[in-house]
């Protein structure tokens, strides 16, 4: 019954952050989708550059989620933190929702660009593989009745696919692809003109954002969600 | 006789005998090396490029077959927990689990693949890939599955799950075991097999140590 090591705390603080949060989250996505709108089409692509705009930053968070998650399950197993528990559990269906995002929009750019909708490259393999991990990280999670061992078991598959991560990130360098490689973080600067970076930035943090948001609301839900079990545990048993 | 030895002639036999997991697989992969030409049709050109994908997943799936039971015997009776508490510890014990699992499934599958690879009309130089890719590959097969069996070992119609959370895991063996034989196939060099190979030696070495915590995990529980 005593699951939790100090959740009251962070619902307070969530819940003070949580408003804030969303409408930090809401003002940088909606800049980023004038600025989107409001871009010049680009010379090789015309207007289906945009679809980069929608693309690369459900990719990046994507990533990020994993990221979140691996994290989150190596406290989970080291710690034995509660809360780490909940927040990998929380993560997974936020991260493949938006790995699929990342498959689907880049799937509808690649058709007119690269003349077709899929392509078994290193980058569109593992990042399909991906969105693999977390389908079966669900799934676990789901099949295993016992709350505490269904966690732990979900924390070891977790940290074993995040050998995927790197291999994602670095499979443009790696092999031939026609996917595009490296153009922002590079060492002599990014590649992508201003008026382009200015929207793709921001809508990359306003997705990161958004994941943050969306995860604070289902970590509160799922405590909330545990405390009514609990109580109407603790009222069939009277 | 060494504990670890015993336990490994324990699970070897076990595997071998009629209930067991050895004869099962092996069928398994020779009945899907058959199935796949009866659909494909009998142009042995296409079939011979296919083959190193389709045997190296027929490989794979028959692996998977027997890999469920692999914790879950010794847990459902309580052997498990008798193991656990010998003198072995758990990533010895799962380490001897893969050796046996690999000695009944993975190298019997590698031995029988040239003959299935007959059925593909695959060049005998190709062959010898094959069993060489398939060789390398099968211990991480057996490696990364058992993980995936200590982690469903305590549900009860976890069969399906395994292959679905392996499987990802899985997919460098199958890319580069099927590559290298590709590549020898169109007489190009290719680095494939000692991509397999460095894979493979991690996944061996590395996969105890996970599985015994799922082990642990779900003995403790």
């Amino acid at each position: 019954m005593f699951e939790f090591a100090n959740p009251k705390r962070f619902m307070d603080l969530s819940g003070q952050l949580l408003p804030w949060l969303a409408a930090v989250t809401a003002v940088t996505l909606a800049a980023g989708l004038v600025l989107g709108f409001l871009a010049p089409p680009d010379y090789q692509q015309g207007d289906t550059v945009k679809i980069m705009f929608l693309h690369v930053p459900a990719a990046w968070t994507a990533m990020f989620a994993y990221g979140v998650l691996a994290f989150a399950s190596l406290i989970g197993l080291v710690n034995r933190h509660p809360l780490a528990d909940v927040a990998a559990k929380c993560t997974a269906p936020l991260g493949a929702v938006f790995t699929a995002l990342g498959l689907v929009t880049g799937s509808l750019w690649g058709r007119p660009m690269w003349g077709t909708y899929w392509v078994w490259d290193g980058r569109l393999t593992s990042f399909l593989l991906l969105l693999l991990l977390y389908l079966g990280y669900i799934a676990l999670g789901n099949a295993i009745e016992d709350e505490v061992r269904a966690a732990r078991a979900c924390a070891i598959l977790a940290l074993v696919g995040a050998v995927n991560l790197p291999i994602i990130e670095f499979s443009v360098d790696w092999w031939t692809t026609l996917h595009q490689g490296e153009s922002i973080f590079r060492a002599g600067g990014p590649l992508i003109a201003g008026v382009f970076l200015w929207p793709l930035g921001l809508n990359g943090i306003g997705y990161t954002l958004l994941f943050l948001t969306l995860l604070m609301i289902r970590i509160r839900t799922e405590i909330f969600e545990r405390r009514a079990r609990s109580v109407l545990l603790l009222e069939v048993m009277r | 006789m060494s504990p670890t030895f015993a336990l490994l002639a324990r699970d070897v036999r076990l595997a071998i005998r009629a209930g067991g997991s050895a004869a099962l697989a092996l069928a398994f992969f020779a009945a899907v090396a058959a199935l796949a030409p009866l659909g494909i049709g009998p142009d042995l050109t296409l079939l011979a490029k296919i083959a190193a994908g389709v045997l190296w997943v027929a490989a794979v799936l028959a692996a998977l077959l027997a890999l469920d039971r692999l914790f879950q015997a010794d847990f459902e009776d309580g052997s498990l927990d008798v193991i656990a508490l010998s003198p072995l510890s758990l990533e010895r014990v799962s380490a001897i689990k893969m050796t046996a699992h690999w000695l009944t499934t993975g190298l019997p599958l590698t031995l029988l693949s040239p003959v299935l690879a007959l059925l593909f009309g695959l060049p005998p130089g190709c062959m010898a890939v094959l069993a060489l890719s398939l060789l390398i590959g099968t211990p991480a097969v057996s490696a990364i599955g058992a993980i995936g069996a200590g982690l469903t070992l305590s549900i009860r119609r976890g069969g399906l799950i395994l292959p679905l959370i392996v499987m990802p895991l899985l997919v460098p063996c199958v890319i580069f075991g099927a590559g290298a034989v590709m590549a020898a196939l169109n007489g190009l060099p290719s680095g494939a097999i000692w991509l397999l190979a460095a894979f493979s030696l991690a996944a061996v070495l590395l996969s105890p140590f996970a599985a015994a915590g799922a082990v642990r995990l779900n003995l403790a529980a």
